[in-house]
């Protein structure tokens, strides 16, 4: 990129320098969010399932129409104006990316449809690479589904172990038990940042520290941890860590993996065709460069221009400030639903953030899911594509509700009282 | 509220609180299991079926308060019944419950199982009143695999 491109960018970009704001401004911040205005059932939308997607701002709604409005073009190849244009954007979405997350390079920065591919991706390149007959891949008690499978299948490919780290009834993995199952037969650890069912946050930094202390990399799944809380890889020391843009404001379908250069370098490519090579001919192919290398096929532009809007729309509120009122939503939520006769938290971990799962004495979460719908709230109720987490606390399934920067007290209050609804119902 | 009272009927909730043949059934020699994958409702039907006719049937299994009713109200409505009245009597069940029934007499011969129309008006729940039919018909088929509502 030209300094004089790199000056216009960052011109056209006024996310970047809007002031920390001292008070977090809910109802300000909701007027960015056009979806949030309107009624459901003819009561307001209290949406409180933001952990399985969060609402988009304007700016990330306007990034991607103003993209295939003016910017329209195939990247990395074109010589013309368009396809130049174009290309800065996404990298430029890249580079928003790479300050996010403090990685040192912009190609440690791979974008992928979402975490679910990123973990993927490493399974397939650097498991399939390292994993063999025997050997053993150590996750946690409490991951989703898309940080299970992968492994599963690499360990029944291999003949491998797939090893898991057990949870405490808080939810709170138990550190002991992790660093015992870190053993000389451990290829990789894979662990969630923030548990989707739970809440619950790992302490991954030790965590890592202990893998480390093994020489065993290790993969964070981020997908739960982004909006919420600061994630700097280089202070994390993680080897990998993946998450998806559509749970950080920006649109479905982009993700991000950070993965070490040197880890990247080694690692065979995932999917292979255009743009990944530099020069093929029938006998041989020569790789390209990263990040390009795991990049095969045209990618999803406008989603990572979008992204890159999400990002800076988030730093632009504080990350910080952001946390902290995410932190009081949750506290207050949790002292509020809990008081409610007959309601049960699941997850009660000390360090949680963004998600509060519950069940009800003889209500099945899915009925409660329904009456709260009557109600305009929208929350989830399932398993959270984390199965092995309902079974490790013996029930079918809970309710959950989570927290994003533009819900209030007030919608929480909404909650509390649908649960009681609830119990009428079912009276 | 009025809305949710056509979903939650007193018949359906005290049935989901006291389900009938709510057990495992010794002379069953028909069987099967059913998964509603998206929010963990599964069920076992037990069926002893006599030649064409359902001697007994029952049910055990958990889920949610539709799922839960509606089997347990299938096993009452079906016991006696041929392979044949059972199926259109399901079919008549699943067309109340999607809103495809067009007239009163669609409904004939579908009895107390009628207190599942209001369902039609939650699209996604539907599956947790089907599930248990759905797992009679593989049952009564004699599938090995678990159903699912997927």
């Amino acid at each position: 990129m030209s300094t004089a491109t790199k000056k216009k960018l960052a011109q056209a970009r006024p996310a970047q320098a809007r002031p920390v704001r001292l008070h977090f401004d809910v109802e300000k911040i909701r007027e960015d969010f056009p979806i949030l205005r309107q009624k459901i059932r003819g009561k307001p939308l209290v949406y409180l399932d933001n952990a399985a997607t969060s609402q988009k701002p304007q700016v990330v709604i306007n990034a991607i129409t103003r993209f295939y409005e003016r910017d329209n073009a195939n990247i990395h190849r074109g010589v013309h104006f368009l396809s130049e244009h174009a290309t800065e954007e996404h990298e430029a979405a890249r580079a928003d990316v790479q300050q996010f997350l403090n990685a040192t390079h912009s190609k440690e920065i791979l974008f992928v449809r979402g975490a679910t591919e990123a973990v993927n991706l490493v399974a397939q390149t650097f498991g399939r690479a390292h994993v063999g007959s025997g050997d053993e891949v150590l996750i946690t008690g409490m991951e989703h589904h898309s940080n299970i499978v992968p492994w599963q299948l690499l360990c029944e490919e291999k003949g491998a172990r797939l090893r898991v780290a057990p949870i405490s009834d808080q939810g709170e993995l138990l550190l002991d038990e992790f660093s015992a199952l870190l053993g000389p037969r451990t290829r990789i650890a894979a662990i969630t940042h923030v548990s989707n069912a739970l809440g619950t946050v790992n302490p991954v930094r030790r965590m890592i520290e202990l893998a480390h202390e093994r020489n065993v990399p290790v993969l964070v799944d981020g997908a739960q941890a982004v909006p919420h809380i600061k994630v700097d890889v280089q202070a994390l020391d993680c080897d990998f860590y993946a998450f998806s843009g559509h749970k950080v404001y920006g649109p479905t379908g982009i993700g991000v993996l950070y993965g070490k250069c040197a880890l990247l370098e080694a690692m065979p490519p995932y999917q292979s065709g255009g743009d990944m090579i530099s020069s093929v001919t029938f006998e041989k192919t020569i790789f390209n460069k990263l990040p390009y290398k795991f990049e095969a096929g045209t990618p999803n532009i406008s989603g990572a221009i979008g992204l890159g809007a999400a990002i800076r729309y988030l730093n632009g509120l504080g990350i910080d400030n952001v946390a902290a009122h995410e932190h009081e939503l949750l506290y207050h939520a949790a002292a509020a639903v809990s008081a409610v006769p007959g309601v049960r938290l699941v997850g009660t971990a000390k360090d949680k953030a963004g998600v509060l799962s519950f069940v009800m004495e003889d209500v099945h979460p899915h009925d409660v899911g329904t009456i709260l719908d009557q109600e305009g709230i929208a929350i989830r109720t399932g398993h959270h594509c984390s199965q092995p987490v309902m079974q490790r606390f013996n029930i079918p399934a809970t309710a959950r509700a989570s927290f994003a920067l533009y819900n209030t007290r007030e919608e929480v209050d909404a909650l509390v009282s649908g649960i009681r609804k609830v119990r009428e119902v079912f009276a | 509220m009025a809305d949710l009272r056509e979903l939650y009927q007193d018949v359906i909730l005290e049935h989901s609180k006291a389900p009938r043949n709510y057990r495992e059934l010794a002379s069953a020699n028909h069987k099967a299991e059913g998964f509603n994958p998206l929010c963990g409702d599964h069920f076992t039907i037990y069926l002893s079926l006599d030649g064409d006719s359902i001697r007994d049937i029952a049910f055990q299994g958990s889920g949610c308060a539709i799922s839960k009713a509606s089997a347990s109200m299938m096993t009452q409505s079906l016991k006696g019944k041929t392979r044949a009245e059972a199926a259109k009597i399901f079919g008549q069940f699943h067309d109340m419950v999607t809103g495809h029934a067009s007239s009163e007499s669609d409904q004939a011969g579908l009895g107390k199982l009628t207190v599942f129309s209001g369902v039609s008006e939650f699209p996604a729940r539907v599956k947790c009143a089907t599930l248990a039919w759905h797992t009679l018909q593989a049952a009564i088929e004699g599938k090995q695999e678990a159903i699912s509502t997927e």
